[in-house]
């Protein structure tokens, strides 16, 4: 082939690559066409991949084929992971995401330097290349390690946090600015990357469980911006548009998430939630109303509406598959079942309607938090599983609260509420939950498996007596 | 030349995130799992730069550098792919007549 052959072929297969892209996302939109928008995405991958492979500069293939083996085989099984697993498989992606920026930043410094082809706007996008990557990198890392609980969940704080944080990132762009003047001084270049490093993990631990959702989001944003940043070091259109389709698609989750909590990047990033409990509350304990499994079916079975709330204590109990059958039981005795959703329930963006389609419960019954929330004074139960601060009502009326002002599922506003629960034990943000007390509220303590498992008994056994 | 070719990067970065913002805002929120992990598999199309670093063998360091990264990327769109159509397949509507 000729090299202007070769050249058209390449362009032409990351042109039809980027379309695909784009039709792959459009077509996600819906359940019903998300499916062929995977098929559109390896579409389209594929079409790259060839038209990079038909480069004059590849002459050997052993390296390629051995990074392809090592990435297949350890891809296969991150993808076949439980889905309760599926924020951390995603951390970790954006971990994979940030490591190959920085790599390939760092390499295309070494060569052009040895080759004298440096020029300032190649030295800059190398510079944000190589930040946002090992950033990420590291970052996405211990967001990983504290889904898996492997790092403390709760935020681990110092003092000055912010102002060193910060100091890093400013010595960080200072090197980097400092060889975009100068590209000879490497020696400038290690440190860049180490700082970098250090500053994923530094801005991570800070953050606690709850607040995973905006953090992934906010990694997946960044995942994205420095394939952007790879696109402009390597003058890659196609890399250009796939890293801001990501790098939007984190930021649009990311605003989802903070309106969710009504909180801001900042706040989130820099506030270390969960450590300030509001004081005073604890002054005027209240008693809660205790109930067992099978005064749990009685109160549901004489229900016409119940909606069902669930929250990370249900993934955490792997009790989706019990929830399923009870809806199947509820659903049998002609009573209308339907599950509300909070946005940041989970540890992730759409955690919960992933964990219920997996119990095969129809995803046309799975309702938004705004769709929701005026069905609840129609209702006769909700049964809460596991969430815990998405349903408290101090979000509406406690200034004090550290959550107020975060919209919330109106539970509290139905005919009476079954909350299941482990123990009186304050949720991940280490705030009281008025909800428990209220005089509508009944508490079934024990595993949500266990005792979604013991209503389900209770109905059944009990259905002849009635 | 090379300043051209900048200018021309910047106008396709701002117009696909204009296309990303308007085509995200428009998936469904019960799909927020399966959007993140398709965009990340997309987004490892960072592949191709990798490639060519692996398969230009100009020095061991940017060899193995770039290996690596092709294994980081391979892993990303494996598993990414494979993860979300299993998480789409999932999805079911209510069976008529339930």
């Amino acid at each position: 082939m000729t090299p202007e052959l070769v050249y058209n072929v390449t362009q032409g297969s990351y042109l039809a690559a980027a379309g695909l892209f784009i039709f792959s996302l459009r077509w996600l939109s819906r359940p019903e066409t998300a499916r062929r928008g995977v098929l559109a995405g390896v579409l389209g991958m594929v079409a790259a991949i060839v038209g990079t492979l038909v480069h004059p500069d590849i002459a050997h293939y052993e390296w390629i084929a051995l990074g392809v083996v090592v990435g297949t085989v350890v891809g296969v099984p991150l993808s076949r992971v439980a889905l309760t697993a599926v924020p951390q498989r995603t951390a970790l992606s954006h971990a994979f995401g940030g490591l190959a920026a920085g790599l390939v930043g760092t390499a295309k410094y070494a060569l052009w330097l040895a080759d004298g082809e440096l020029t300032a706007f190649r030295m800059a996008a190398i510079a944000v290349e190589i930040i946002l990557g090992f950033l990420t990198f590291t970052g996405s890392l211990m967001a990983a390690g504290k889904l898996q609980e492997v790092i403390p969940t709760r935020p681990i704080t110092y003092r000055n946090q912010n102002f060193i944080n910060l100091l890093l990132l400013t010595i960080a762009v200072g090197a980097g600015l400092w060889l975009v003047i100068d590209p000879t001084r490497w020696e400038l270049f290690p440190v860049i990357v180490g700082l970098s490093l250090l500053f994923g993990v530094l801005l991570i631990i800070p953050i606690g469980g709850a607040d995973m959702p905006t953090v992934i989001s906010l990694l997946n944003s960044y995942a994205g911006l420095s394939a952007v940043a790879m696109g402009f070091v390597l003058e890659n259109k196609v890399l250009i548009i796939a890293g801001a389709l990501d790098g939007s698609s984190g930021f649009i989750l990311s605003v989802i998430m903070c309106r969710a909590m009504n909180r801001s990047f900042t706040n989130v990033l820099f506030g270390a939630f969960g450590q300030v409990q509001a004081a005073g509350v604890a002054g005027e304990q209240k008693a809660v109303k205790s109930a067992n499994p099978q005064d749990a079916a009685d109160l549901l079975e004489t229900a016409s509406q119940v909606v069902i709330v669930p929250g990370y204590g249900m993934a955490v109990a792997q009790a989706q598959h019990r929830v399923h059958e009870l809806r199947d039981q509820l659903v049998k005795r002609g009573i209308g079942v339907k599950f509300a959703i909070h946005p940041v329930a989970g540890r992730m963006p759409g955690h919960m309607n992933v964990l219920l389609a997996e119990a095969e419960i129809p995803y046309d019954e799975l309702v938004e938090m705004d769709d929701i929330n005026p069905d609840f004074p129609q209702t006769d139960v909700v049964l809460v599983v596991g969430a815990n601060d998405v349903v408290n009502p101090a979000a509406r009326h406690d200034k004090s609260s550290p959550i107020y002002g975060m919209p919330i599922l109106d539970v509290d506003k139905a005919k009476s509420v079954i909350a299941i629960k482990r123990s009186m034990n304050p949720g991940f943000a280490g705030i009281d939950n008025e909800l428990y007390t209220a005089d509508n509220t009944v508490m079934v303590f024990g595993d949500a498996k266990a005792v979604i498992g013991d209503i389900v008994k209770a109905l059944t056994g009990g259905s002849g007596i009635h | 030349m090379a300043g051209l070719d900048l200018w021309a990067m910047a106008f396709v970065f701002m117009l696909a995130t204009f296309i990303g913002f308007d085509v995200i805002r428009n998936v469904s929120r019960l799909l927020h799992t399966p959007l993140m992990s398709l965009t990340n598999a997309i987004s490892a199309i960072a592949v191709v730069g990798s490639l060519i670093i692996a398969g230009e063998e100009k020095t061991t360091f940017s060899t193995v550098l770039g290996t690596v990264a092709v294994a980081a990327s391979v892993t990303n769109i494996v598993s990414g792919f494979l993860i979300t159509d299993r998480m789409l397949r999932m999805f079911k509507r209510r069976e008529p007549g339930k």
